[in-house]
């Protein structure tokens, strides 16, 4: 039960660290979210046999990490939650794909190779997610993505599923512990009662969304999702933005990996 | 025309599943008046704050808010005179920190930031929480909780004030603090409670509602001082009132 409460505590941890004072945080919301979405979209678009073109783009999440002043654990944590995820998707690439390399002197299935390369972009890009969320707040994410012409429908849909999470976590917590204390000799809930203890966690959620959406109504609220004041973006914005996008770029072009191999090897001859 | 007054004449209402909950409910509250509704649990205390919100349609009858029909085409502009406090805070509040919770209201009137900001700090410095204002709602206590459900609907600056149990789950001082908020409102209020010790705190007049009908309409002195009226409607007399459970010596005089 411990377990589920700090659960809980957790999901508003990306909230809570949302609100730092920070040079990251105080960017603006758009200029985040377009340098993640170009972030994503040069890291997809590396072929499956390519690692070594893929190791730089550690370096973005790292830096906003660091100057975000993020906490490691907690990110590190929600990666292992997506962890059985992503080796449930590749596990089957070296079977599948089992033509034979030499890498090192060693012999691997080529399927290996894509299991990594597969598995490295899937924790880049949940890690600059959360890091967008971290840093941003969905909230402001949101008016970002209204700032893109997204359709309020879909914004909206994304704001009330996330709120919707918390809701369904809390009546989870308060029907677990209830089962628990009338069950005490029982580990968890009882495969006999997972049929009711899922309907009734579903009804009660609804009711309660709908108690929510109500008290929103009766404050005026119709469809648009309104955060108040966002300034405009200045120079650190497009700074930011044109800096981080030139990097992009660059790594995407040439292989800074073996740039700095040669280097390294270079320097050392 | 006041923008203050509430009437509901020949309210009808049953739910989906056949239950009649309101049966031919009529009556008027005037400018500033501050009005109690009790009633045994099921009565139709809550259908009644609904219909009135507009969170429910009659089946026949009508609601006026300061002499406008409440229709579907009216209800922006009434939600904006009334402003109702919810039961259970935690459905009240929904956004990541107090401040933008109070601020939800006024921002969806497309309010100016400065003007938000004046009436969100306005409504917080009210209810004595203005420090809280960048906190997580879920991590306040429950008479918190309350003071910051009451600031979101203050900040609207509503013309009538609705309450559903606002001191359920309270300690004693928070309750306390919750009634001194409410007699220091000008407003024009309705409260629902099952707590007769705050309807006779706050409210000068009380409705009684029995098997969605109302049994008894009238001054808060004379209603929640009948012990055999409030015995029949399945309620009793406030515990202020009451005999002392000690030496048993009589509050008041039974009628």
């Amino acid at each position: 039960m411990t377990n589920l409460t700090s659960a809980l505590y957790n999901i508003r941890l990306l909230d809570d660290l949302a609100k730092k004072n920070t040079p990251i945080h105080a960017l603006h919301p758009l200029v985040k979210l377009l340098t993640t979405v170009i972030y994503l979209a040069v890291v997809m678009s590396f072929g499956r046999y390519e690692i070594s073109n893929l190791l730089p783009f550690i370096f973005f999440p790292l830096f906003v990490t660091l100057f975000a002043e993020l906490p490691l654990m907690p990110i590190v944590h929600r990666l292992l939650v997506v962890l059985p995820l992503i080796i449930g998707i590749g596990i089957l690439n070296p079977i599948i794909d089992n033509h034979t390399v030499t890498i090192l002197g060693a012999n691997f299935s080529r399927g290996w190779i894509t299991f990594l390369s597969l598995s490295i972009k899937c924790i880049l890009s949940v890690t600059v997610g959360i890091i967008l969320i971290a840093t941003t707040g969905i909230d402001r994410l949101a008016v970002a993505m209204r700032m893109l012409k997204i359709p309020k429908i879909f914004v909206l849909q994304l704001l009330l599923t996330y709120r919707y999470i918390t809701v369904l976590m809390e009546e989870f917590l308060r029907m677990s512990q209830a089962y628990s204390l009338r069950a005490p000799e029982q580990k968890g809930i009882s495969k006999h009662n997972w049929g009711s203890f899922a309907g009734q966690l579903i009804l009660r959620t609804f009711d309660r969304a709908d108690r929510v959406y109500q008290a929103m109504l009766l404050r005026g609220f119709s469809m648009e999702y309104n955060v108040g004041r966002i300034e405009k973006a200045n120079f650190k914005d497009f700074a930011y933005l044109t800096g981080w996008c030139l990097f992009f770029v660059i790594a995407r072009i040439y292989n800074l990996s073996l740039f700095l191999d040669s280097l390294i090897s270079g320097v050392v001859k | 025309m006041s923008h203050h007054k509430v009437e509901v004449r020949n309210l009808h209402f049953s739910y989906p599943d056949g239950h009649e909950a309101l049966k031919d409910i009529s009556f008027t509250i005037v400018h500033g008046e501050s009005v109690g509704i009790i009633g045994v649990n099921g009565a139709g205390k809550s259908t009644i704050l609904m219909l009135l919100m507009g969170i429910l349609f009659p089946d026949s009858g009508e609601v006026l808010i300061g002499d406008v029909h409440l229709t579907k085409k009216t209800l922006p502009m009434i939600r904006q005179r009334v402003g109702m406090v919810f039961q259970n805070p935690d459905d009240q509040l929904f956004m990541t920190n107090i401040y933008d919770d109070v601020a939800f209201g006024p921002r969806n009137y497309k309010l100016d930031e400065k003007e938000v900001e004046s009436r969100v700090m306005g409504a917080l410095e009210l209810v004595g929480i203005s420090e809280l204002k960048n906190r997580a709602p879920f991590r306040l206590s429950g008479g918190e909780k309350r003071a910051a459900s009451i600031a979101c609907v203050l900040s609207m600056q509503p013309d009538i004030l609705i309450m559903d149990e606002p001191t359920s789950a309270l300690d004693p001082k928070a309750r306390r603090r919750v009634i001194g908020l409410l007699n220091s409102f000008t407003h024009t209020k309705i409260i629902t409670s099952h707590d007769l010790d705050l309807v006779l705190e706050t409210c000068q007049r009380v409705i009684v509602v029995k098997n969605g009908k109302i049994t008894a309409d009238g001054a808060t002195n004379e209603i929640l001082t009948n012990s055999e009226l409030l015995d029949s409607c399945g309620l009793e007399l406030p515990l202020s009132i009451q005999d002392c459970p000690i030496c048993s010596s009589s509050k008041t005089s039974k009628k």
